[in-house]
């Protein structure tokens, strides 16, 4: 973080590439989420291993008709449990699909067009991914603003403390990120989105012949493609909470910093 | 800062937020209808193929797999049937008057029986076959290899692909099967003419008599119910123009991804 300047308008918190780079990341999880869920129905379930054996999935969406209405109903099966999840998973809009409409690019079902979306996506999302790192080392803002430091592991148990009250936590706010949210960033960043560039490229047969040791270290194609869906999960979870506690800390504060690069500390003008 | 540029901004604000959510509730529809959008997605095809190839060499071979591996149930996608009189007739005698022309691009257009295929340098290999809807299985596939047969026609110089005719009636167009694969794939050495699956002569589910296997790319690559295979400096002038019966509807030529 950059020192404090005694002025109106306060800290200036976020540099331009990251501000860049944090709204383009957005945009293109959002395509990636999308277009992967619509990848994602045209065979709803998930395996484990190299093959996707019929019946050994832990994870498949179903439509079904209900025997004793005789209405259509979503079936999500976990672990061998059924889960009614109609209107959502498995049955949606009238039609068998794994994922809503509202919730796979594009809406309607249409496997070659996710394809697309996916795979040109892919690219943007690594590059602005690598972009950002590269600034992150060349500026040292991943050293200074993200690197957890030895007193702030000692400290964690306050830092989870705070977490439970609102004022602590936008107090903390003002001080730049708490050690908490650095390990959460270094985990997206350095385990996550990672996790999700290997095992995407495992999909690819051509880059399994290349790379036959990377599907090995998955357990299989199948085990990838499971993972691949676990971490996305994960991502849309952190993306969750991030939003969260930016509403909790004060969201017109921390937009406007992630917008114009100013926090502006909650002062007696409010 | 002043008020004014902050109001400006909040106004900038709501309004970024407002396109984000407009983007994000028909807007990728609609790109996705229009002309230009989907050209500019697919730009990254040639991107993929280039990186792809230039990592690979032109030998490295899709993983092998062992007896154990084999899916005690390999599925059939796509046709499973072929209701074309045609195929019907000749399945109905055991695919024994079957031929197969080679034509096009070559030096000595030839038809094969089965019998003459299975004189061709063959191999046999247990491979993953990974579909496009993001499925996996396992099977065993025997056949002639395609470097073996294209030695004997001699494609012409100005051959570039080679375009699998297939029998099976897709839609209601009346428009079959096919496929196409540029050298480096009908070269390699695992790219086969498969008559057998799992031991035995090839199924009709699985594309009797004959089917393509090209290990390194997707499923819908790997032509069944062969009729005829041509070769060709390009691929425009056949059916959609685009190589292939799914690549005519919206999929990728190079199915390595």
């Amino acid at each position: 973080m950059d020192a404090p300047h005694p002025i109106r308008r306060g800290f200036y918190r976020h540099r331009l590439p990251v501000r860049i780079t944090h709204w383009l990341n957005f945009l293109f999880l959002v395509v990636m989420l999308g277009s992967g869920l619509q990848i994602f129905n045209a065979h709803p379930a998930l395996y484990w291993g190299e093959r996707s054996d019929p019946g050994q999935a832990w994870l498949a969406t179903m439509a079904r008709t209900d025997l004793a209405d005789g209405e259509r109903q979503g079936i999500t099966v976990l672990f061998g449990r059924e889960f009614d999840t109609t209107g959502v998973l498995g049955y949606s809009d009238g039609t068998p699909r794994g994922f809503p409409a509202w919730a796979t690019i594009p809406g309607d079902r249409w496997l070659a067009m996710g394809r697309r979306w996916h795979l040109f996506f892919a690219w943007l999302f690594v590059l602005n991914g690598l972009a950002y790192i590269a600034w992150g080392i060349a500026s040292r803002h991943l050293r200074r603003d993200l690197w957890v430091r030895g007193d702030e592991i000692r400290d964690l148990p306050h830092t989870v403390r705070s977490h439970l009250s609102l004022r602590s936590l936008r107090a903390d706010a003002e001080q730049g990120y708490n050690p908490l949210q650095k390990i959460s960033y270094l985990v997206v960043v350095f385990v996550l989105a990672p996790l999700m560039l290997l095992t995407g490229l495992t999909m690819s047969p051509w880059l399994d012949a290349v790379f036959p040791a990377l599907v090995t270290t998955f357990d299989g194609r199948q085990s990838a493609r499971s993972i691949h869906f676990i971490v996305a999960f994960g991502l849309v979870v952190f993306t969750v909470v991030h939003v969260l506690m930016v509403i909790a800390v004060g969201p017109v504060r921390e937009l406007r910093a992630m917008i114009t690069g100013w926090f502006r500390p909650r002062g007696p003008h409010g | 800062m002043k008020r004014p540029v902050s109001q400006h901004r909040r106004r900038v604000l709501l309004r970024l937020l407002g396109l984000g959510s407009l983007f994000a509730l028909g807007g990728c529809d609609r790109l996705s209808q229009s002309d230009w959008f989907p050209r500019l997605l697919g730009s990254a095809e040639r991107l993929n193929l280039r990186v792809h190839r230039a990592l690979a060499r032109r030998s490295t071979l899709a993983t092998e797999f062992t007896e154990a591996d084999l899916s005690a149930r390999f599925p059939s996608n796509g046709t499973y049937r072929p209701a074309d009189a045609d195929y019907q007739a000749l399945a109905a005698r055991g695919f024994a008057t079957w031929r197969l022309p080679v034509d096009g691009l070559v030096e000595q257009p030839r038809r094969y029986s089965l019998a003459e295929l299975r004189t061709l340098p063959s191999r046999t290999q247990i491979t993953r076959h990974d579909c496009v809807e993001g499925w996996s299985a396992i099977a065993k596939w025997r056949g002639a290899r395609l470097s073996a047969l294209l030695d004997e026609v001699r494609p012409l110089p100005r051959a570039r692909f080679v375009v699998f005719h297939c029998f099976d009636t897709m839609d209601a167009t009346g428009a079959r099967y096919y496929e196409s694969i540029d050298f480096i794939d009908a070269y390699h050495p695992q790219t086969i003419l498969a008559y057998e699956w799992n031991d035995q002569p090839l199924p009709v589910p699985y594309g009797a008599p004959l089917r393509l296997r090209v290990e390194r790319q997707l499923g819908y690559k790997m032509a069944k119910y062969l009729r005829r295979i041509e070769l060709v400096e390009s691929f425009d002038g056949i059916n959609g123009g685009r190589g292939g019966y799914w690549e005519d509807h919206g999929y990728e030529w190079y199915a390595g991804i």
